[in-house]
């Protein structure tokens, strides 16, 4: 139908005949979401941005949304469902969705697709992701200061790449702050169950962790930290200040506005071109939320001085003398780790106990 | 005063009508829930049933979608249906589902990139026997140790899905795949894959599995001396004893049937819709199936049309999300509320409603 007007439309401006109400046919924008909307966390944000979309471009565009689509068969459909009923712009915003993006883009050419960290990219198909280990490096920074037990918990998801490069930057930074510190880490296999994050922190705190760091979507690590008592966290994906100014004393926030609106002007604009973005504290894609006062000041500024030598770039948090696990070299004293090696990231630096389950 | 008063034998009218009936009032409770959630009952209603039907936009995609939708379901459910009959609670199907999935998946991989016409025969013989040999689990503890199926087959699910993520992580994991989950794709490996058979009818080897599985099902209760044995063991276990019935051998049968279509199951989906082992892979179709099954009344006919129903609130309850905005959740409570009126509305082919006081005798 969509399709259909836009045609007639065309048809009318050449004839010169065309209203102007017309010619504003909105653009139509579906988000897929591996969550619930209300999950607080990595749907939640998404979501977000999909409201900001709404607002910043009101009657021009028409958004639509699917939360809760498993990774798999389902989401073929629902994005088969999306594009048929006339979205010009579809974001797959989680991992599991990258083989069927690819396979529904190639039916619609039409239609532009944007994956969310995914690696497959075709001439209707972009992807982008954050740099969320420049955020994990200042949590690491953070931990390693605020530890009394020098034990600080993990709750990993699944051992991908992106996770992988997480616990990397958080216990290098950890480290640095504190040559003390150990990491427990715990794989909930889940990116989002409230009950399974909060086992996972449970579990963390009674073998002496008093610092959670959650690569989970859920508030439920920082409820048990609460619970708890004399334990702190960071908000995962979202700010989750219900938890300030402890247990949650900051938080990454993905924010990813700025880029959903620049596309959807771009589709607008017929600019739009596949790329892949890969951006992180510099472009505001990452954001450190607010370091509350239970951090002492001192550590707070160091953290920020942290975050500001990321996004002025004259500081990666990838950089050598690094050791892999397996006591190998990986980067040499200066050297800097390439975006393709992080991209892939499967092994551990030296100092991690424990193997990468597989 | 109402009175339930048990009938002597089941109605048979109301065995026919409640499914109906329970469809019925769910529609009418699930629009009151859409409505107090802000949205038109009508347009939504109209949206889960009717638009993936006759909707001119996607109906074309859609209709060919419930056969995608309904195949394991209806496949799986079969299963289950014949050790419901017979008082055997299998409620792992989803583990069993997984691990034909798994071990399909695998013996076709181990093979891989062979053009041989027998990779895919071979994948599905292995497919059906890894969910049999997942079921032999709870089968074998029951009648060696008596301990209850329930539990240890629905317990095995989890180990399942754990064996899942390890298997998308390490042992399947595609080596091509620059380190990321999940095996390679199947669907661009002709032969391993599990097509559309005819374009546009989404009809594949799953569909036509279930089918047959319908049909076998339907001759073995109405014309075979197990069928027989299966619904008198149900109807009165003791009888069944006396009449020489051996309840091992029932179990064992009954598990490992159910066990080895769910394995197929997933041997199709992995090679069909889904393409390749991932972590989330195992999407809750055993679990669903449990739904179909007692929708169906346990009879194969009645899964056949339940599992294209539920089908029919999957693919319109995704419509409805994002054509109107309905939240995920509901739609979930909407397909709950389905198993909850026919339960409900189930009472009526057991019971007589009585009204008026009791009469003194």
């Amino acid at each position: 139908m969509n399709r259909l007007t836009t045609l007639l439309t065309g048809a009318l401006v050449a004839a010169g005949l065309a209203a102007p109400a017309l010619a504003q046919d909105p653009v139509k924008v579906g988000f897929v979401f591996v969550g619930p909307v209300g999950d607080g966390g990595w749907t939640y944000e998404h979501n977000q941005g999909r409201l900001a979309v709404e607002q910043h471009f009101g009657d021009q565009v028409e958004t639509v949304f699917q939360e809760s689509v498993p990774e798999g068969a389902d989401a073929e459909r629902v994005l088969t469902q999306m594009a048929l009923s006339g979205a010009d712009l579809i974001f797959t915003t989680s991992f599991g969705y990258m083989d069927p993006t690819i396979n529904v883009a190639a039916k619609f050419p039409n239609v532009k697709f944007e994956h969310a960290t995914g690696y497959k990219t075709a001439d209707n198909v972009s992807t982008y992701s954050a740099r969320f280990y420049e955020g994990r490096a200042i949590q690491g920074h953070i931990a390693g200061k605020m530890t009394e037990s020098n034990i600080i918990g993990y709750i990993g998801s699944f051992p991908i790449p992106e996770v992988i490069r997480g616990i990397n930057a958080a216990f290098i930074h950890a480290r640095k702050a504190n040559p003390e510190v150990e990491f427990k880490i715990v794989w909930a296999n889940t990116w989002y169950d409230p009950a399974r994050e909060a086992d996972a922190a449970t579990a963390l705190i009674e073998q002496g962790a008093d610092v959670i760091l959650q690569h989970t979507d859920s508030t439920a690590p920082l409820s048990a930290a609460e619970k708890a008592g004399g334990v702190i966290g960071f908000g995962q994906a979202s700010d989750m200040a219900q938890y300030k100014p402890s247990p949650r004393v900051s938080s990454i926030i993905d924010n990813w506005a700025p880029y959903y609106i620049d596309r959807v002007q771009a589709v607008m604009d017929g600019t739009w071109e596949s790329q892949q973005v890969w951006h992180g504290i510099d472009e505001g894609m990452v954001e450190i939320g607010e370091i509350t006062d239970a951090v002492p000041e001192d550590v707070a500024n160091e953290a920020r001085a942290l975050m500001d030598s990321i996004a002025s770039g004259t500081y990666h948090p990838f950089t050598g003398p690094l050791t892999k696990q397996d006591g190998s070299a990986w980067l040499a004293e200066g050297e800097v780790a390439d975006d393709g090696t992080l991209a892939g990231m499967n092994f551990y630096v030296e100092g991690l106990t424990g193997a990468i389950p597989n | 005063m109402i009175r339930l008063e048990k009938r002597p034998t089941p109605s048979q009218a109301w065995t026919v009508l409640t499914p109906p009936v329970a469809v019925l009032a769910t529609m009418v409770a699930g629009g009151l829930m859409f409505a107090a959630l802000g949205k038109d009952p009508f347009e939504a209603i109209r949206t889960i049933f009717y638009d993936p039907l006759f909707n001119d936009q996607f109906a074309a995609y859609s209709r060919p979608q419930l056969l995608v939708k309904a195949g394991p379901l209806i496949l799986i459910a079969i299963g289950l249906s014949l050790g419901f009959r017979a008082g055997v609670w299998n409620i792992g199907a989803e583990g069993q589902y997984i691990v034909g999935a798994l071990c399909g998946a695998g013996v076709g991989l181990a093979m891989y990139p062979s053009g041989s016409v027998l990779v895919f025969p071979a994948m599905v013989m292995a497919g059906a026997l890894g969910g049999w040999a997942w079921a032999m689990i709870p089968a074998i503890l029951k009648t060696r140790f008596n301990t209850n199926e329930i539990l240890v087959s629905l317990l095995l699910v989890y180990v399942a899905e754990q064996l899942l993520a390890s298997a998308a992580l390490g042992l399947l994991r595609n080596p091509e795949g620059g380190g990321f989950p999940g095996s390679r794709n199947f669907q661009q490996w002709p032969a391993a894959a599990n097509p559309e058979l005819i374009t546009g009818t989404g009809m594949h080897w799953g569909v036509v599995a279930a089918f047959v599985a319908v049909i076998g099902a339907y001759a073995l209760l109405s014309r075979h001396l197990l069928g027989f044995q299966i619904r008198l063991t149900g109807a009165a276990p003791r009888a069944a004893r006396f009449a020489g019935v051996n309840p091992t051998r029932l179990v064992v049968i009954c598990l490992g049937l159910s066990g080895l279509l769910a394995g197929m199951a997933g041997l199709f989906e992995v090679t069909g819709p889904a393409g390749q082992i991932s972590i989330d892979f195992g999407s809750g179709y055993g679990f669903t199936a449990i739904i179909v099954a007692f929708l169906g009344r346990l009879h194969p006919v009645g899964i056949l049309l339940a599992g294209l129903l539920m089908a029919l609130t999957y693919i319109g309850g995704e419509l409805a999300q994002f054509m109107l905005g309905v939240p995920a959740a509901a739609i979930q409570a909407f397909q709950g509320m389905l198993l909850f009126f026919l339960l409900a509305v189930d009472v009526l082919s057991n019971y007589r409603l009585r009204f008026g006081t009791r009469e003194v005798a």
